[in-house]
């Protein structure tokens, strides 16, 4: 029993790395190039065909970045964010560009991330994606996956949860929010001009979104 | 696919290269990041227009920098919004003390990424003004979209602002006369056939042999309806009722007149198409003062056409007909 209550504190405190943040960065890069076709295939189907190509792009320019002096997961997320604003472009490159730069800003100077700070990181990352693009929920975007594994995350902490626990309840959560999308009718980006023809299609920015949070708990969970 | 290009990923590069060779009395090229500027960048004392977007729309926007149109053209990848640092550094090239205008398409990437490049610019202490083109009548402006899309007004915008640059009227002014420009002008577009982004390898979208898309977007997206091919009079009635009545253009009113080709059908083609625009409108009472035919702002290979009528003022014509030296647009210089 000792044992056992021992691990769950070491579970509950489990803190994430500065070399996690960037094994993060570079999963995640792989998943975008193995999703490409997958996401650019959902994207022409109610937009313009680019977000797995544009995505790939912006990933593969910020792997290059990754060779810096290590320490700082702030400094290490702004400057994945300012290469996804160089790189991507269309709607993607400033909301990916943000979602980046917000989880740098809240996460300067750190070397460690414990729960808490990741739970704020996310909710100042999915403000910032929501103020850039002045989205709302169910309006068939990439809010729709991050605004519910943000809360998820939030009240996994707040339960006591372990991290772990906490990063596979926020992906679930992005999957189930992703999903949610495929009756939606957009009311953002290109796809709002289908209007009622947008329902039936899954988001793609809300499926890059969903990987993104399903990276970080394969990655930071020890599942991968 | 089969396209002329080397490699899909420099295709756009590798364009930019042809124009630096082909134009340089008119245009200089940066690369790294990307944009196009006037030869004489920047002129001391003129606002300076700077326009972007996706790439494939050739020859718009790069098309059109020189005297008398736009300052700067900033590329982004096909069919996608340039990237602020390039916007940004483009401002700063053309930026000849008298501000800047932002030209921007109304589509979500460009208006967000010109929205950050314009904080950017602004927090170096360059004046910027972003006026937006959203005269796209195939779409249903409201809460519940992202609002009309910017299509062939832009062409008529970059031009007629240009003018009014020249004469070194100050930068609201200018902005002003952006703004009446899109408030005057409304578009509609229509697809035969699909493009395939290069990066993509693939059509955009399938129409049947027999099919057209009307309300068509200059990037592949859908538009109204998807319908059996009929003749061009019913087709240019289609459109310009849509048109017309959107603003609405009546009886007396001037108007420029722009039929525009998509990129893949002929100027033969746009003529047939012009003739029944003009018969429509003199059934309407309404005077032609200007035209322009041709390619203009294209989506790769699609065929298909856009018709763009703008309302004018004597002020807004005696702008149209100012001299103009770009390699797209060229007339009394």
């Amino acid at each position: 029993m000792r044992a056992a209550g021992a691990a769950e504190v070491w579970r509950q405190t489990l803190s994430v790395s500065y070399d996690e943040v960037v094994r993060l960065i570079r999963v995640y890069a792989a998943v975008i190039a193995e999703n490409k076709e997958y996401l650019t295939q959902l994207d022409s189907a109610i937009g313009d065909a680019d977000h797995g190509i544009n995505m790939d792009r912006g990933m593969q320019a910020a792997l290059a970045k990754l060779d810096g002096p290590p320490g700082d997961i702030g400094e290490l997320f702004k400057t994945v964010g300012m290469t996804l604003v160089s790189t991507v472009g269309g709607a993607g490159g400033p909301l990916y560009g943000t979602l980046f730069l917000r989880l740098g800003t809240a996460t300067a100077g750190r070397a460690v991330l414990e729960p808490d700070d990741w739970a704020g990181a996310l909710a100042a990352a999915v403000d910032g994606v929501q103020a850039r693009g002045k989205a709302e929920l169910q309006d068939k975007t990439m809010v729709d996956a991050l605004a519910p594994a943000r809360d998820a995350f939030e009240q996994a902490v707040a339960e006591g949860a372990s991290f772990a626990e906490g990063l596979r309840r926020s992906a679930s959560a992005a999957e189930e929010g992703m999903k949610g999308t495929i009756p939606l009718v957009a009311k953002k980006g290109r796809a709002s001009y289908l209007g009622e023809r947008s329902a039936g299609h899954q988001d793609p920015g809300a499926t890059s979104s969903w990987l993104l949070l399903k990276t970080v708990a394969d990655t930071w969970s020890g599942e991968d | 696919m089969k396209k002329l290009i080397n490699e899909p990923q420099n295709v756009v590069r590798e364009e930019l290269q042809g124009i630096e060779q082909a134009h340089p009395e008119l245009v200089r090229v940066a690369y790294d990041p990307n944009f196009i500027v006037r030869a004489d960048a920047p002129v001391q004392g003129k606002v300076a227009l700077v326009s972007g977007g996706g790439s494939g729309h050739e020859p718009m926007h790069g098309g059109f920098v020189g005297m008398g149109m736009l300052d700067a053209a900033c590329p982004g990848e096909v069919f996608t919004s340039p990237t602020p640092d390039q916007m940004e550094a483009a401002t700063k090239a053309v930026n000849g003390g008298a501000g800047v205008i932002h030209i921007v398409k109304n589509y979500t990437g460009d208006v967000m990424n010109f929205e950050m490049a314009a904080e950017l610019c602004r927090s170096e202490g360059i004046e910027v003004e972003s006026v937006l083109v959203d005269d796209d009548v195939a779409v249903q402006d409201s809460l519940y979209t992202a609002g009309r899309r910017g299509v062939g007004t832009t062409v008529l915008m970059e031009k007629i602002a240009g003018a009014a640059a020249e004469e070194r009227r100050p930068l609201k002014e200018v902005a002003d006369i952006c703004r009446e420009v899109n408030a005057n002008g409304r578009s509609m577009g229509m697809a035969l056939t699909s493009c395939t982004v290069p990066a993509a390898g693939k059509p955009t979208f399938e129409l049947d042999e027999d099919e057209m898309e009307i309300g068509i977007g200059i990037h592949g997206e859908p538009g109204r309806e998807r319908m059996k091919l009929k003749p061009v009079s019913e087709i240019v009635e289609m459109m310009a009722t849509a048109v017309v009545d959107d603003l609405p253009f009546a009886q007396g009113d001037d108007v420029l007149a722009f039929v525009n080709g998509m990129g893949g059908t002929p100027l033969i083609e746009l003529y047939v198409v012009y003739n029944e625009v003009a018969k429509f409108l003199k059934g309407r009472g309404i005077t032609i003062a200007r035209n322009l035919i041709g390619s203009y702002i294209t989506s790769l290979e699609m065929a298909g056409c856009s018709i763009t009528l703008l309302k004018v003022s004597e002020e807004l014509v005696r702008l149209w007909d100012a001299p103009v030296k770009t390699p797209g647009l060229r007339w009394g210089a």
